[in-house]
C-alpha cells in the first residue's frame, strides 16, 4: 500500500460550453513528493486543481485521493476527504472581515472545532513559522502588503497540518526577492509537514526551486512529465520553448482568431 | 427563424435560472436546519438587518403615517367621513404599508450589501477558500443570513407599524385638530389581531426573499467588479419585484374569502 499514489487523475475531461479545457489529463502524484504543473495562462491549470478539490466537477474521468474516487462521493465523505487538503490561493483569498489570526485559525475553529484561545495560540505559532511577528495577528488583511498577505495565506493553508497542499501561482504578483522568500517557505513547510504538494505556476524559477517532478499542461493535456532535473533535457519543443520563455516556437499565442 | 431562436434562448435561460435558484434555495434551507448552527454569525446578521436598519425604516414609517393621515383627512372630507382617518391609518400601516415599505427599504439596504459582500468573496476565491477549510459556504454564509432575515424583518415591521401610527396621530392631533383621546380610541376600536399578524407573516416572507436574493445573486456573480455590481443590482431589483408580487398573493390568501 505504501507505493499507492496519493493523488491519481485518470483521463479527466472538462469543458465549459464549446471550450474544452481539460482533454484527458492522466497523472499519478506520489506520497510526499512536490509536483509542479507548468503551462501558459488559460491552459487549465487552475481547473485541474479545482477538479481535484471538488470545487468543479469533471465531465469525464476519475480522480482518486488515497485510492478513493472523489468525483462521485457523498457530501459527508467528501467533507472528510477535504480535511486532508490545504490550499494557497493565487490572490491569497483571505477573509477580509476577519483579523489575521482568525484567518489562520479558521480551519482549526470551524473545521476541527478547536477552542478559540487555543486556536489563536496555534495561529501565532504558524505566523512565526512563515516569518511574521505576533503583532500582525490583530491586523486586518487589508492592512498588509502583498507579500505579507501571501505569507498569511500560506500560514492558513498549513495551519490544520494537511496531508496535501495545493499552491496556485504562489509567486505571481510578488517582487523577485519576496517570490524567493515564499519559495523557500513553501519548501520548508512542505518538508516539515511531510506533505504532498501540488503547485501550478508559470514562473520557471519558482517551479525549479520547489518541485521534485514537473509536468507541462498544454491544450488540456499533459504533454511532458518528468523529474525536475531532467527538464532541460526534455527533448520536447514545447517544454523547451516554455522554460526558455521564447516567443517563437511550436506554441503560438492566440493573439488573433 | 431568428425571432424563434431569440424567444427560445430567453425561455431556456429563464428555466436555467429557475432551476438553479430552486436548488440553491433547497440546499440553503437544509443547512438552516442541520447542525452545526453558527450562533455568532446569526447574531451578527440579526444586528446588521434589525438594529442598523431601524433609522431608515423608522423614517420611512413616520412619514408614511403622517402623509396617510393628511391624505385620508382631505379625501374623506369630501363625503364627511373624517372620523375614519385613524382607522384607515392603522389598518393601512399594519396590513400593507408597514411590511411592503419596510421590506423595500431593507431590500435596498441589506439585499445590496449581501450581494456585494458575497459577490466579492466569490470573485476573490474566498468562497472556494471556505470549502478548502472544511467549512460549507452555504452553512457559513447563506444560512445565517436567511435565518436573520426571517426573524428580524417582522421585528422591524412591528416597530414600523407603531411609528407609522404615531406619525398619523401627530398629524391628526396637532395639525388637523382631532381630539387626541378620540383619535387613539378610534385607532384601537376597529383594529383586529389579524391585521397586525398578517403584516408580520408577510414581513417574515419578505425577509426570506431579501436574504435569498442577496445571497443567490452574490453567490453566482462572475467576472470581477462589474459582475459584483450586476449582482447587486439584480439582488435589489429581484427582491423588490418578488416582495410586490408575493405581497399580492399573501393578501389574497389572508383576506380574500
Amino acid at each position: 500500500m505504501t507505493d499507492q499514489p496519493k493523488i491519481q487523475l485518470i483521463d479527466v475531461h472538462k469543458s465549459f460550453g464549446p471550450k474544452t479545457v481539460l482533454d484527458g489529463v492522466t497523472v499519478d502524484i506520489a506520497r510526499g513528493e512536490s509536483f509542479v504543473i507548468i503551462g501558459g495562462s488559460g491552459t487549465g491549470k487552475s481547473v485541474t486543481l479545482k477538479c481535484i478539490l471538488g470545487l468543479m466537477r469533471p465531465d469525464r474521468g476519475r480522480i482518486l485521493v488515497d485510492g478513493e474516487d472523489v468525483v462521485d462521493m457523498s457530501a459527508r465523505d467528501h467533507e472528510r476527504v477535504m480535511k486532508k487538503f490545504g490550499m494557497l490561493f493565487q490572490g491569497g483569498a483571505l477573509f477580509d472581515s476577519l483579523p489575521v489570526w482568525e484567518n489562520v485559525a479558521f480551519g482549526l475553529i470551524q473545521g476541527l472545532r478547536m477552542d478559540r484561545r487555543k486556536a489563536r495560540k496555534k495561529a501565532v505559532e504558524k505566523l512565526a513559522q512563515v516569518g511574521l511577528a505576533a503583532d500582525v495577528a490583530d491586523l486586518s488583511p487589508s492592512e498588509l502588503s502583498g507579500g505579507m498577505q501571501k505569507r498569511v495565506a500560506l500560514a492558513r493553508a498549513i495551519a490544520a497540518e494537511p496531508e496535501i497542499i495545493f499552491f496556485d501561482e504562489p509567486t505571481t504578483g510578488l517582487d523577485p526577492i519576496m517570490a524567493d522568500v515564499i519559495n523557500d517557505l513553501i519548501v520548508k513547510c512542505v518538508k516539515e509537514l511531510g506533505a504532498t504538494a501540488v503547485s501550478i505556476t508559470h514562473d520557471m524559477h519558482s517551479a525549479r526551486k520547489i518541485s521534485d517532478r514537473m509536468a507541462m499542461l498544454y491544450h488540456g493535456r499533459l504533454i511532458w512529465t518528468g523529474a525536475t532535473v531532467d527538464v532541460d533535457r526534455a527533448d520536447n519543443p514545447y517544454v523547451d520553448q516554455f522554460i526558455h520563455g521564447r516567443a517563437d516556437g511550436p506554441i503560438k499565442m492566440e493573439l488573433r482568431r | 427563424m431568428n425571432l424563434l431562436a431569440a424567444v427560445g434562448r430567453v425561455f431556456l435561460s429563464f428555466l436555467e435560472h429557475t432551476g438553479r435558484l430552486s436548488v440553491f434555495t433547497a440546499v440553503a434551507l437544509s443547512h438552516c436546519l442541520r447542525p452545526p448552527i453558527y450562533h455568532r454569525l446569526i447574531g451578527r446578521q440579526m444586528l446588521e438587518i434589525g438594529y442598523f436598519s431601524l433609522p431608515v425604516v423608522g423614517l420611512t414609517a413616520i412619514f408614511t403615517g403622517m402623509v396617510l393621515a393628511l391624505q385620508s383627512h382631505t379625501g374623506f372630507a369630501r363625503f364627511q367621513a373624517e372620523g375614519a382617518v385613524a382607522t384607515v391609518v392603522v389598518i393601512s400601516m399594519t396590513r400593507e404599508l408597514g411590511p411592503v415599505l419596510a421590506g423595500l427599504m431593507v431590500a435596498g439596504r441589506i439585499g445590496a450589501a449581501m450581494a456585494a459582500e458575497i459577490g466579492t468573496m466569490q470573485v476573490t476565491e474566498q468562497i472556494d477558500a471556505l470549502a478548502t477549510l472544511s467549512t460549507n459556504p452555504y452553512k457559513y454564509l447563506v444560512a445565517p443570513r436567511l435565518i436573520a432575515g426571517i426573524l428580524m424583518v417582522p421585528c422591524l415591521v412591528l416597530i414600523a407599524d407603531i411609528i407609522g401610527v404615531f406619525g398619523g396621530f401627530l398629524v391628526g392631533a396637532y395639525q388637523l385638530g382631532y381630539n387626541p383621546a378620540t383619535y387613539i380610541h378610534s385607532t384601537w376600536e376597529y383594529l383586529k389581531p389579524i391585521d397586525v399578524l398578517s403584516g408580520l407573516v408577510k414581513a417574515s416572507v419578505f425577509g426570506f426573499v431579501i436574504s435569498l436574493m442577496g445571497c443567490y445573486n452574490g453567490y453566482h456573480s462572475r467576472g470581477g467588479a462589474q459582475g459584483v455590481g450586476q449582482a447587486t443590482t439584480n439582488a435589489v431589483v429581484s427582491a423588490s419585484i418578488l416582495i410586490l408580487t408575493t405581497n399580492y398573493v399573501l393578501t389574497a390568501l389572508f383576506f380574500n374569502k
